[in-house]
């Protein structure tokens, strides 16, 4: 144990760790030890069945769900404990949601500037040209007036990924991004989600989009019933994989 | 016929009582003015303390609003005008009436700000506390502003309903439009009096009636 981790308990290089997590809704337990490391730059991608616990396990990683026990490091920070100012981590973790959660009462541009302002204080104009580099990024700059209303459920999911790319995070959770959206839709909302990983950003994606997982992963994760079943390279999970559950469900895929 | 139009739309009577009504108007107004901005406020407090996940506060906030919403307003004005100089408390009927109503009004705004609070989707918090932004910013920035939105119709339905409710301030003698209204009745022996300040009533509350209803129809689409 203490040669694989540093002082501050993770291993040294990893951005995202993921230690000893147990969580449980009511009697139900949902997350039984969950262990996960994820480097500077890592798309990793978390596959499994529904039930598997793999979106409370997202959703711990910045404390919308309170674990029961284990923790949550950033660069080595923790994100529980005392004296752990939450809104300041938070700040340094993107979270893409599958419903969206675009703010109806505003413009794409107020939706990407609203914490910008309101959380790094920025002075309009600054939070304003800030918005339009990271509506740029999503490919939306000339939608930056429109509601969310007028605009397409994939235009909607760029949105929040410009929302949460603007805060300069550390690392990003998408919790299934695409599954709310239209077939002929994801392919947009999956090549933005490419070029984020192109420009070095640490990702953790919980999705069903296989060949996607397949093609853009650094490495990918199976859970089952609350564990963390298998790991490895794409093209391992996918072509070899060593246990029984993960082949089964990827059977499943397969047809 | 006659005798209705004698009694009840004597232009001549509504002449003579209408500077009299319309200085009640006047204080009729000066009561919403105080009335509905600080109902408002006290009722938008109480519905985020109503919400709030300290178990006191909660309560608390419940405790107040359920009580004032069944405490009838006009037993509340008799109380707070004619109970509390038994406590030593000499208060003047405006006051009587602004404290009175502020506390009814508060309870009833509480519960429309309740529901709209209520009706914002959960991941609407999600998404802007997952950007940093305190629980009091999230309140204000994302909450309420899609809160007052989805009530509008029921707060500006409640407006409608506190400025008729002002007509009780004259069981407290303050001469708002309907004690006015009423003691040119009592002088001429003649109702017209009131029939012009339910017309003044309807002058002043149907732009704001049919604003609702264009709110509600824009909704409902």
């Amino acid at each position: 144990m203490a040669s694989t981790y540093n002082e501050k308990g993770t291993p040294s290089s990893a951005t995202l760790s993921v230690r000893a997590l147990h969580k449980s809704f009511g009697v139900l337990p949902v997350l039984k030890g969950i262990d996960l490391h994820v480097q500077r730059s890592e798309m990793v991608f978390v596959l499994g069945p529904s039930g598997s616990g793999k979106s409370t396990m997202l959703r711990c990683c910045n404390l919308l769900e309170e674990p029961d026990s284990g923790a949550i490091l950033i660069e080595g920070d923790k994100l529980t404990g005392p004296g752990v100012d939450l809104n300041k981590m938070r700040q340094r973790i993107g979270m893409v949601f599958q419903s969206f959660n675009l703010y109806p009462h505003l413009s794409a541009l107020g939706n990407v500037t609203l914490a910008l302002r309101r959380v790094l204080k920025m002075p309009r104009e600054q939070a304003e040209s800030e918005a339009i580099a990271a509506l740029t990024k999503v490919g939306l700059s000339n939608r930056a007036g429109h509601f969310p209303s007028q605009l397409s459920g994939g235009q909607q999911q760029r949105v929040a990924i410009a929302r949460a790319l603007a805060l300069k995070p550390t690392v990003m959770l998408f919790d299934e991004p695409t599954s709310a959206l239209d077939p002929e839709l994801v392919g947009d909302v999956l090549d933005v989600m490419r070029d984020v990983k192109e420009q070095g950003m640490t990702m953790l994606v919980v999705s069903h989009e296989m060949k996607f997982a397949r093609d853009a992963a650094d490495r990918v994760v199976f859970m089952d019933g609350g564990v963390i079943v298998e790991q490895g390279p794409p093209e391992q999970i996918f072509g070899a994989p060593t246990q029984e559950r993960t082949r089964t469900f990827l059977s499943r895929f397969h047809g | 016929m006659e005798a209705i139009i004698q009694q009840f739309f004597n232009i001549e009577i509504m002449i003579k009582a209408l500077p009299l009504v319309l200085k009640g108007l006047g204080v009729t107004l000066l009561i919403c003015a105080v009335v509905i901005p600080l109902g408002a406020l006290g009722g938008l407090f109480a519905a985020i303390a109503s919400v709030s996940k300290n178990r006191a506060v909660r309560w608390t906030a419940i405790g107040f609003v359920d009580l004032f919403r069944a405490i009838p307003p006009l037993v509340l004005l008799i109380f707070i005008y004619a109970g509390l100089p038994f406590a030593g408390i000499q208060i003047s009927p405006f006051v009587a009436v602004a404290v009175g109503f502020f506390l009814n009004n508060s309870a009833y705004f509480a519960e429309v700000f309740r529901a709209g609070i209520l009706s914002v989707p959960k991941g609407q918090t999600e998404a802007a506390r997952s950007t940093g932004m305190t629980q009091g910013q999230t309140l204000f920035w994302v909450t309420l502003p899609q809160a007052v939105r989805n009530v509008l119709p029921d707060l500006l339905s409640n407006v409608v309903e506190v400025v008729k409710l002002t007509s009780l301030a004259s069981v407290v003698s303050l001469g708002e439009m309907l004690h006015a209204a009423g003691l040119v009745r009592s002088l001429t022996y003649n109702a017209s009096p009131l029939v012009l300040a339910a017309g003044l009533y309807l002058v002043l509350l149907w732009p704001l009636i049919r604003l609702i209803s264009r709110f509600e129809r824009k909704i409902d689409t």
